[in-house]
């Protein structure tokens, strides 16, 4: 942290003078580990048609927060992942053994994890107020010790990547000539979910959970209006949200606005710009 | 006598079978999908199979991918292996040979969006080879691409985007993909459809020219009836059983083609 620290002094910014508002500095660090990491993820949650499934996600992750509050766990957050990845394994279970359409299981899993998560945290006449931070998100809260499990994160997506992406990608896009390559299929999947389970939830309440799901559908949407071939894909996503992260999270420190929000808007108007601009053919 | 590239009679089956079904049933939710399917390939040899929708023609091809469990048995005997028997549950036949796969597959042309931003070069990395594509692709993986395409007439096609790819065009890049590596036998889900006359000759021609050239057996599944003659050996007609088998003349004028399809005989049934 003190090596990003004094890097962060050399900017000619009022809050990066040395010595004072280490919250925006670790916010900064944050915005920089965390757009890259939705970036990437974003890619894949378009090109396989998940945004819905991303955004029950979200939800399923404020249903683990307050099972975790309930049970007193020392951190709801990590309650709040491991219900989560349950969340990600559960959904592809049912999907995968079931006749029904991807959107109308997505639909019932999402129902009934927030149901589940109103419930439990009204439970006993209890006040949702202190959920509503959850809802909004505030990047300047970040903590140097979350920051670098968020590396690790971003690190270990990375690695799913390299090592996962081609299966992924066929996977998505005919199921039954991955199949025949000899690509599991349902593990990919799996996998995958987890991934965005596990960010989604640890992110959540920086980023807002009215709003995340706009950063895993948003960067890569713009990206496609330009992009011809699966490398210009990425750099475009991962870009796109790093700019728009950043933009965001300063507008939001002048004008003390959400930064969740502000990023989202940023990563919106890039999108209109990027239709503008779109490949023609 | 036509011969095959071993020197066997074709319609023989003295060490020449290439892929053996016996008895092979299937049952979804009660209801009888296939029912006891048996038939003999037959190495060097294209045969088509067709039928009505709904008869069973995608069903058979999962049971010989290994996709769908049946009752029955498949036998695979490659012209350069021991036979290999695939259990019920649908083993893999694409991983079960690592020298030579068994079986290479063109499925029923997938659907990209046009704004799909895959390029030919980016699919076919994605399928061969194990360099993430989401990085630029280095140039010895876009020169074996090439080569691969190379063998469909398609190195041209390499850098468009596969929604920007015409029926025709996609079904070689499907091709040029299920022929690497080289398999026993290739199955093709309705090739045929959704491609223009001119284009249906091309691909016929190229797939007798790939069956010459790389030795192997062709099955594929199609409602194009007109182009079986001259270019199938075996036809099968398949609703549930198989009605009929035999060379596409006897198949096509048999009276349970005229039954399946509701012809009248003595009418033209052919498109």
């Amino acid at each position: 942290m003190e090596l990003w620290y004094s890097l962060v002094d050399l900017l000619p910014f009022a809050w990066s003078q040395p010595g004072s508002m280490y919250f925006m500095k670790n916010a900064l660090l944050a915005v920089l580990v965390i757009s890259p990491l939705f970036g990437l993820l974003s890619t894949m949650v378009v090109q396989s048609r998940m945004s819905f499934f991303s955004d029950a996600l979200g939800h399923s992750a404020f249903t683990g927060m307050a099972i975790g509050s309930i049970c007193g766990a020392v951190d709801s957050t990590m309650a709040a992942v491991a219900f989560a990845v349950l969340f990600a394994v559960l959904f592809n279970v049912v999907r995968r053994h079931s006749a029904l359409a991807s959107d109308t299981v997505i639909g019932v899993f999402s129902s009934t994890a927030v149901a589940l998560g109103i419930f439990l945290s009204t439970l006993g006449g209890r006040s949702f107020t202190k959920f509503n931070a959850l809802l909004i998100g505030d990047i300047l809260s970040v903590e140097p010790g979350k920051l670098g499990l968020l590396a690790i994160i971003l690190a270990l997506v990375f690695i799913l990547w390299a090592v996962s992406f081609n299966q992924l990608m066929l996977s998505a896009v005919h199921p039954a000539l991955a199949h025949s390559r000899g690509i599991q299929i349902f593990w990919q999947e799996t996998l995958f979910s987890c991934a965005i389970a596990v960010v989604v939830t640890l992110s959540m309440t920086w980023v807002g959970l009215l709003v995340i799901n706009s950063l895993l559908v948003l960067p890569a949407a713009a990206s496609r209006n330009l992009a011809r071939t699966m490398a210009q894909y990425h750099l475009l996503s991962v870009v796109g949200a790093l700019v728009c992260g950043v933009a965001g999270l300063m507008t939001s420190y002048y004008i003390g606005s959400s930064a969740g929000a502000a990023i989202t808007l940023y990563l919106a108007v890039w999108f209109f710009l990027s239709f503008l601009l779109r490949k023609q053919g | 006598m036509k011969v095959t590239r071993h020197g066997r009679p074709f319609g023989s089956c003295v060490n020449s079978c290439c892929l053996r079904l016996e008895n092979v049933s299937v049952r979804l939710q009660g209801e009888p999908i296939l029912e006891d399917v048996s038939f003999h390939l037959h190495c060097g040899e294209i045969a088509a199979l067709i039928g009505p929708n709904g008869a069973g023609k995608s069903s058979l091809f999962r049971c010989i991918l290994g996709q769908m469990p049946y009752s029955g048995s498949i036998t695979f005997s490659p012209a350069d292996g021991p036979a290999l028997h695939l259990d019920s549950e649908g083993g893999d036949a694409a991983a079960t040979n690592a020298s030579r796969p068994l079986v290479g597959y063109v499925p029923q042309t997938p659907s990209f969006d046009r704004g799909d931003p895959v390029s030919v070069l980016d699919f076919f990395t994605a399928a061969t080879d194990k360099w993430p594509v989401w990085l630029p692709v280095p140039k010895y993986l876009r020169q074996r691409a090439e080569l691969c395409l190379a063998r469909v007439h398609g190195e041209e096609l390499l850098d468009k985007p596969m929604g920007a790819l015409s029926g025709g065009e996609l079904q070689r890049v499907l091709l040029a993909l299920a022929l690497e590596p080289v398999p026993s036998i290739l199955i093709l889900d309705e090739p045929l459809s959704g491609i223009d006359i001119e284009g249906a000759h091309q691909l016929t021609a190229m797939l007798d020219e790939i069956r010459s050239n790389f030795d192997l057996s062709i099955f594929l599944s199609t409602h194009d009836f007109a182009t079986l003659e001259g270019f199938a050996e075996k036809v099968l007609l398949l609703n549930r059983k198989i009605l009929k088998s035999g060379p596409p003349n006897v198949v096509l004028s048999s009276p349970e083609f005229y039954d399946t399809f509701h012809l009248k005989l003595g009418t033209e049934g052919r498109r």
